[in-house]
């Protein structure tokens, strides 16, 4: 089991990298990533079995996409951090000549990107993709996806999710990031989404609810599951409850953090909320 | 004069079918993605022959775009089988983040393109997918002429580390390049030297340009035919060193105006040799039901046409 201790210092160090990022630029999506940040720390330090050695084809290895590439700061943060590049290079974020841009990806060769994600709704497919590679290829090794819930306003999500359910694609798992929030407000009243696990369930997915999607250990735990129930025959989906701009409380309980960057006081306020770390701040 | 034969009627989709099957065979590597067409794609022999390299996707072609891109991670060459309306304007974002942006080996293998997909009509008769998939940076823009060329491009561009977007067509139409033949992406096939005018002409074209140029050698026009099967990149050299010889050309598809082969030979020849041209395509707008030839006829698309372009080309180079 991890340390948790360790693992929290890393959780509060990746909220400072996320807010800085957004910051030094003006723009970016600081609300999504400090939601996610439990889901990124537990999944790149305590699940995934990978190399920071990156290959584009990974093999032997498990896989991730993230298909709500608007949340690059934590991506890129946790990245970082987990030794695919120098965390001095989030300075770079959304900045000319950069690896790190905008949205994610493969363009400029920054270790860890397998695609380009921004244009919301193509990440399930192209996981599936590699998901079906690697069972060609005879590699037992697992693909995680994570995606936002507005984002499965996208029709081509259900056709990837009919076609995982349908072929019993059993090495996936994919996470839903269910903020309830979207660019235009809560997903209940811009394009209300339903209850998403028996919408799952019914095109042949297992669905792990995850009420505490922003408690580490419940995060861990969650994917310790699901990673334990691969195999089996069908894909899993983890529903995972978080709070959009957890960590800042003035971007928690609205979706004004969506897309907007801290200004100079604020970002003051989000350090003092997250206290420097023995980790450094980059 | 060269004299080409046709060999027989055959459509050019199951040449992409023939060069799939030996593909499965030569490459292990080679897999199959198909959006409810197998039959028409011609892909029913690889998916009996590679059940396991085979796979059946619904009609969800965003879904397939997607999966084929993932499928390059870890080393495979994924071929997608859809109508070519469906394999672009259908999925152009797919194609532009997951594959072109994210330089994905991707094969989009796209049949039934232009107006002799015929009865069906304009809802599937795209015009456009070329202009839309040269656009995209890195794509390769493949569109052979026959039988034997596509089976030969079907093979080559499994060899090309990169996305490539190879058309082809539904009717039966002559058969006349030869089997067995090297396909070089990116490197135009002169089919017939003149020196009067040149004649680019790609896909289902070529055959009516070859066609055309029997006429107009009746009417002592020496007419320079050049088979221009990649699209992108574009083979410059072969058609300025045409040009050079000849001072005017006449380019010939089955695809808009706007956006289309001939637009790419016009920027060729304004940055390097300004020559009178005159375009072969349709005329900015969208098709109909009909029989293939009698739409080839009504769009001004055929060997008529050709000739009557080529008319108009020769006269702009030698005013009186």
């Amino acid at each position: 089991m991890a340390d948790l201790q360790k693992l929290q210092t890393l959780i509060t160090q990746v909220r400072r990298d996320i807010v800085r990022q957004t910051h030094g630029v003006n723009s970016g999506h600081p609300g999504g990533s400090l939601g996610c940040t439990e889901f990124f720390v537990a999944l790149y330090q305590e699940i995934m079995d990978y190399s920071t050695d990156f290959t584009m084809d990974g093999k032997n290895e498990d896989l991730f996409f993230l298909s709500n590439g608007h949340i690059s700061p934590v991506f890129y943060s946790v990245l970082a951090r987990s030794g695919f590049f120098e965390v001095e290079e989030l300075s770079t974020f959304r900045k000319i000549d950069s690896r790190l841009q905008g949205h994610p990806t493969t363009h400029e060769g920054l270790p860890g990107i397998r695609v380009a994600s921004g244009s919301l709704g193509q990440g399930l497919s192209v996981a599936l993709g590699a998901a079906q590679a690697k069972t060609l290829n005879g590699d037992d090794k697992l693909v995680y996806t994570l995606h936002g819930d507005g984002e499965l306003q996208e029709g081509q999500n259900w056709e990837a999710i009919m076609y995982a359910g349908s072929r019993g694609i059993d090495n996936i798992i994919a996470t839903v990031d269910w903020n309830k929030k979207q660019i235009d407000g809560a997903t209940d009243d811009v394009m209300p989404l339903g209850d998403l696990k028996p919408k799952f369930q019914a095109f042949g997915w297992e669905v792990i609810s995850v009420k505490q999607g922003n408690d580490l250990e419940h995060v861990i735990e969650a994917l310790g599951v699901a990673k334990k129930h691969s195999g089996n025959g069908k894909p899993i989906c983890i529903l995972l409850e978080t709070e959009m701009g957890n960590g800042v409380d003035f971007m928690m309980g609205t979706h004004a953090w969506h897309g907007k960057a801290p200004n100079d006081e604020q970002l003051q306020t989000a350090f003092e909320q997250n206290p420097e770390t023995e980790l450094g701040d980059y | 004069m060269k004299t080409y034969t046709n060999t027989g009627n055959i459509d050019t989709r199951s040449g992409f079918g023939a060069g799939l099957t030996e593909l499965g065979q030569s490459n292990e590597n080679v897999v199959a993605l198909c959006a409810d067409l197998t039959g028409s794609l011609k892909m029913n022999d690889f998916k009996e022959k590679f059940p396991e390299r085979f796979f059946q996707v619904g009609v969800a072609e965003a879904n397939m775009m997607g999966m084929a891109a993932g499928m390059t991670i870890g080393g495979k060459i994924p071929f997608t089988g859809t109508f070519a309306n469906f394999s672009t304007g259908r999925v152009y974002d797919q194609i532009r983040q997951s594959i072109a942006y994210s330089n994905k080996n991707v094969k989009i293998c796209a049949s039934h393109a232009g107006l002799t997909l015929g009865e069906d009509g304009a809802t599937h008769q795209i015009l456009e997918d070329i202009g839309l998939m040269k656009m995209l940076p890195g794509m390769t823009v493949i569109n052979p002429c026959d039988y034997n060329q596509t089976k030969a491009a079907t093979k080559a561009i499994a060899e090309h580390d990169g996305p490539v977007y190879l058309r082809f067509g539904r009717p039966k139409v002559a058969n006349f390049t030869p089997e067995n033949q090297t396909f070089e992406i990116g490197k135009a096939v002169e089919l017939q030297e003149g020196s009067d005018v040149t004649i680019v002409a790609t896909g289902h074209l070529v055959w009516e340009a070859l066609e055309a140029c029997k006429t107009l050698a009746e009417n002592n026009i020496s007419a320079e035919v050049i088979d221009l099967h990649t699209i992108k990149p574009l083979d410059e050299k072969t058609i300025l060193e045409s040009i050079e010889k000849t001072g005017c050309v006449v380019t010939a598809e089955e695809h808009n105006y706007f956006g289309g082969m001939g637009e790419s030979i016009a920027r060729t020849l304004t940055k390097n040799k300004p020559v009178p041209q005159e375009f072969v395509a349709v005329n900015d707008s969208f098709g109909e039901s009909g029989k293939p030839a009698k739409l080839m006829e009504k769009y001004h698309v055929d060997a008529s046409a050709i000739i009557k372009a080529v008319n108009r080309v020769v006269k702009r180079k030698n005013p009186q």
